[in-house]
């Protein structure tokens, strides 16, 4: 029986039940004006709905979603709305039961596609348009869906962490490049997520294919296997069992994490300290860059509270809570961040993208050939 | 009667062979055939079997003594030994996998004990090769055992009167009769090591991958529903000629050449003493150290929690349990560890009640076997080789149309995993009814009817009273199904009503010792429960009856 359907796998981790169909009054009709819109999402009275009755959204996302449960009430109160979210699993996990289930929508409200996976979304069409007034607030950089139909909410930048302690220790110099990596010195030492599994080992495995190009980056993975490279499913093993910097205190020196952990760490801590015992190597290419949309999915019954869900993820509330409870940072450069995240933070000057497209037609290649080279 | 068969057969085609040929039927593609397509699926393929081989063999390594030592030796403890080595496999993966990784992994008892030893467990075959011993053992010592304490002694004490020595006795008398039991043991276990998902992914790691883990990479990761449905189809091909064989060899394994009591005894002379006292201690330390390592775990703190940097207060701690009641970090995906309960004990009473329903006209209908139920027979046991992954992307796209009223979907019911989970549990109950059924007399039956007994009443005077323990072990055996069940559970659950195992993986996918200690001290609770369970069946089990 376990094993049968013995399925670690969550696949739809979560049917999520279909909200009541109840739509929200389209009332005053959004404001023309981002800030007014802004401060009504937080201010206004509860909306009087033609029943009376609040309306359930549903809101799928990764598992890495967090929001501070005062921040998220006051969304509620104000719209009258009762948000239940739903976990999907990994990025492109979560995607995939997206567009597997669009048929028969399981959410109202889909979060947390980045721009690795966002063309196989958008080719899906697993997104309704919706173009937020609030969108006039966000750089050109980060708005990659020009049909608005996934709207940026954060980013981050997907770097190798390393141990400033072991290296110290053992008077090594910290690796500056990628190539670096396949030196003799540090065999043994990094550990790295399965691209198959994991959206921050994909995001690596595109930055080493950015740099190297095809079939260059092959041969460099062979020779990270060859330096003892150590690979796990996913990024909560790499960085807390493997990873020696973190709190589990794993064998490995280096590990393929986010820009932001070393903050994380000093945040996190339960004794005060006053530097990182991590930090993110910041080299041409050795770090990739993520951004994360939400959209609002065909087919919902709850278009007029869905959007009001979206405007809520790029309004400041929400995007000034984001950054100390998911480690990103806010796509509205008017968001306020907290001093932990200047103080522990340097972001890469270079760090590599490729375009949605060419991630598109390509990704699946890569990740097998990857499979070749590295597990088999 | 073969009508009896219909709402077995009805359910089974409704709910697995209907889903299972849409999704099939829908990523078929001819473009999956390219030379790295086939080459990859030949890869997994091989591994697939050759790591199921492998487990195999260690199964019967152990298995085999094992079960000579159940059949024929008395010794105290010996129903408590026997319900240890059977725990395992009613334990949901997730909870071997963290005994294992409580005695093994990184943060477990040997590395605590020795720090300094550079052994590695997790990421390893013989991680993977240990789980499937731990798991399947106990169908070796059931089977074979079984077989053995029927076997007539006295056909060996022919042999040695004649002349033979206790070697020549055992190879041309003793293992030729548990040929066939041998083989229906091997085939079984061969079916759950080849089906083998929970157990690779969680401790096998990146590296390993099986036909149902490559499956579910390929569907939901990169979303290759051609190369997932050629996996697919080549697990279910390989599945249905397993059962098949095994069908075949079942019929032969089962009937006992002369039902005896017992002819277990104590051990007498030295050699047998030895040979007792040593597998009780294999025994004892291999299937006890995983299991006790998980409550000792669950109240031990061994390791710093997320961002803990000082100095780690080890030792005892009941942390992990009140824990289980605070929602710390304000997740939006908390699971109140009383609700999963309710929603487990919920989803386990429907499983029984609704596999009864379905089992036993069906299970009545196989008492006698003719070409047509043989045939039906094997085709029962394929629920167990069909990947999970595959069947719930076929509930989706099968179940997703809106019934009743208009905005009532099955998918999105809860209805939905009582009957995942009656589809997996229907092939236990049936097999542990069937021999129940037959082996009450036709004769008593006439007697009671000729005495004037109408024929409700023959039922509740003759069949019910031999029927009620097997359909009390029945039941139990669907109740430990639909508790233990992870996969199709995480697979189709709603986010407010999440079973136990789903909450145990929800912790172990988080960081820290708070997390570990709390999936811990669940998969305890859990592992309690199911010990009961177990217990309470050895203690009703009939002879001849819940074999597997």
């Amino acid at each position: 029986m376990k094993r049968i359907l013995c399925l670690a796998l969550l696949f739809l981790a979560a049917c999520a039940p279909l909200a009541p169909s109840i739509q929200t009054t389209p009332g005053e009709g959004a404001p023309a004006n981002p800030s007014a819109l802004e401060a009504s999402i937080v201010t206004e009275l509860p909306t009087q709905n033609l029943s009376g009755q609040t309306v359930q959204l549903t809101v799928m996302t990764h598992s890495s979603f967090a929001i501070s449960e005062n921040v998220l009430a006051a969304f509620e109160q104000a719209n009258n709305i009762k948000v239940t979210f739903v976990a999907g699993g990994d990025t492109g996990e979560a995607l995939n039961k997206a567009i597997l289930s669009k048929d028969a929508p399981l959410a109202d409200v889909f979060y947390g596609v980045d721009n690795t996976f966002l063309s196989r979304a958008l080719d899906a069409g697993i997104f309704e348009q919706y173009a937020s007034p609030l969108l006039a607030n966000i750089p050109d950089e980060f708005h990659l869906d020009l049909k608005n139909r996934a709207l940026p909410v954060d980013y981050g930048d997907v770097c190798i962490n390393y141990d400033r302690a072991f290296f110290e220790k053992n008077a090594l110099t910290i690796p500056a490049t990628l190539e670096d990596l396949t030196k003799p010195e540090y065999s043994g030492m990094l550990v790295v997520e399965n691209p198959a599994t994991s959206s921050p080992g994909l995001a690596f495995l595109l930055a080493t294919i950015k740099h190297f190009g095809e079939p260059g980056y092959l041969d460099y993975w062979r020779a990270l296997r060859a330096n003892g490279l150590v690979v796990v499913n996913d990024w909560e093993t790499a960085y807390y069992t493997n990873f020696s910097a973190s709190s589990g205190r794993g064998p490995q020196p280096m590990v393929v994490s986010y820009a932001t952990s070393p903050a994380a760490e000093v945040i996190y801590s339960d004794v005060q300290i006053e530097q990182s015992p991590s930090a993110s190597i910041l080299g041409p290419d050795t770090c990739f860059r993520q951004i994360e949309f939400v959209g609002i999915l065909s087919g919902t019954h709850n278009r007029a509270a869905a959007e009001r869900f979206v405007d809520f993820m790029l309004s400041l509330s929400f995007q000034e809570d984001m950054p100390l409870q998911m480690f990103v940072l806010p796509v509205n450069p008017e968001a306020f961040l907290p001093d932990s995240f200047h103080q522990y933070i340097t972001l890469p000057a270079q760090p590599a993208t490729l375009d949605p497209e060419v991630i598109s037609a390509n990704r699946e290649r890569w990740i097998q050939e990857w499979m070749q080279a590295v597990l088999q | 009667m073969k009508l009896r068969l219909l709402p077995a057969v009805l359910f089974l085609a409704i709910f697995f062979f209907l889903p299972l040929a849409r999704i099939l039927v829908l990523s078929v593609d001819a473009s999956v055939f390219t030379a790295a397509h086939l080459e990859r699926a030949f890869f997994v393929f091989r591994f697939t079997f050759y790591q199921a081989f492998l487990s195999t063999l260690l199964t019967f390594l152990l298995g085999l003594p094992s079960a000579f030592l159940f059949a024929r030796f008395d010794f105290p403890g010996k129903s408590i030994l026997r319900a240890v080595t059977a725990v395992p496999f009613m334990l949901p993966t997730v909870v071997v996998a963290a005994g294992f990784n409580a005695l093994l992994g990184p943060h477990g008892w040997l590395t605590f004990l020795f720090p300094q030893s550079s052994f590695q467990f997790t990421g390893t075959l013989t991680a993977i090769l240990l789980a499937h011993v731990f798991y399947n053992t106990t169908i070796v010592i059931r089977i074979v055992g079984n077989a053995l304490t029927h076997l007539d002694p006295r056909l060996a004490q022919a042999a040695r009167v004649l002349g033979a020595d206790r070697l020549r006795v055992w190879t041309h008398v003793t293992l030729p009769l548990l040929r066939a039991p041998m083989l229906a043991a091997a085939l079984l276990v061969f079916l759950f090591d080849f089906t083998s998902f929970g157990v690779i992914l969680l401790l096998g790691g990146p590296q390993f991958s099986t036909l149902e883990v490559e499956i579910y990479i390929q569907s939901l990761q990169l979303l290759n529903l051609p190369m997932a449905a050629l996996l697919s189809l080549i697990q279910l091909l390989c599945t249905l000629v397993f059962s098949i064989l095994y069908a075949r060899v079942v019929e032969r394994a089962f009937v006992p050449l002369m039902p005896k009591p017992s002819i277990a005894r104590r051990p007498k002379n030295l050699r047998e003493k030895i040979f007792v006292a040593s597998f009780i201690a294999l025994l004892a330390s291999f299937f006890v150290a995983p299991l006790l390592s998980l409550p000792l775990r669950s109240v031990t703190r061994l390791e710093a929690d997320r961002g803990q940097r000082g100095e780690i207060p080890y030792g005892i701690t009941g942390d992990y349990y009140s824990e289980l009641f605070v929602n710390r970090r304000n997740s939006v995906f908390y699971v109140p560890p009383l609700d999963a309960a309710r929603n487990s004990l919920t989803y386990a009473a429907a499983t029984v009640a609704l596999s009864l329903l379905l089992g036993f006209p069906a299970a009545s209908a196989l008492i006698h076997p003719n070409r047509l139920t043989r045939l039906l027979d094997s085709f029962l046991l394929l629920p167990l080789g069909a990947s999970a992954v595959t069947l719930g992307l076929g509930y989706i796209i099968t179940f997703n149309k809106p019934l009743i009223t208009d905005h009532w979907l099955l998918i999105t019911s809860p209805f939905i995993i009582p009957l995942a989970h009656t589809i997996i549990a229907l092939p236990f109950v049936i097999r542990t009814l069937q021999p129940a059924l037959a082996s009450i007399p036709e004769r008593l039956r006439h007697a009671a009817a000729t005495l004037g007994a109408s024929p409700v009443r023959v039922w509740q005077t003759v069949d019910l009273p031999i029927l009620a323990r097997a359909v009390l072990s029945a039941a139990t055996f669907a109740f430990t199904v639909s508790l233990g069940e992870f996969g199709a559970a995480t697979l189709l659950s709603r986010p407010d009503f999440p079973t136990l195992p789903v909450a145990i993986a929800r912790f172990l996918s988080q960081p820290g010792g708070m997390n570990y200690g709390q999936a811990m001290a669940m998969s305890t609770i859990l592992m309690c429960v199911t010990l009961a369970g177990i217990l309470w069946i050895e203690r009703l089990r009939l002879p001849g009856a819940g074999e597997f």
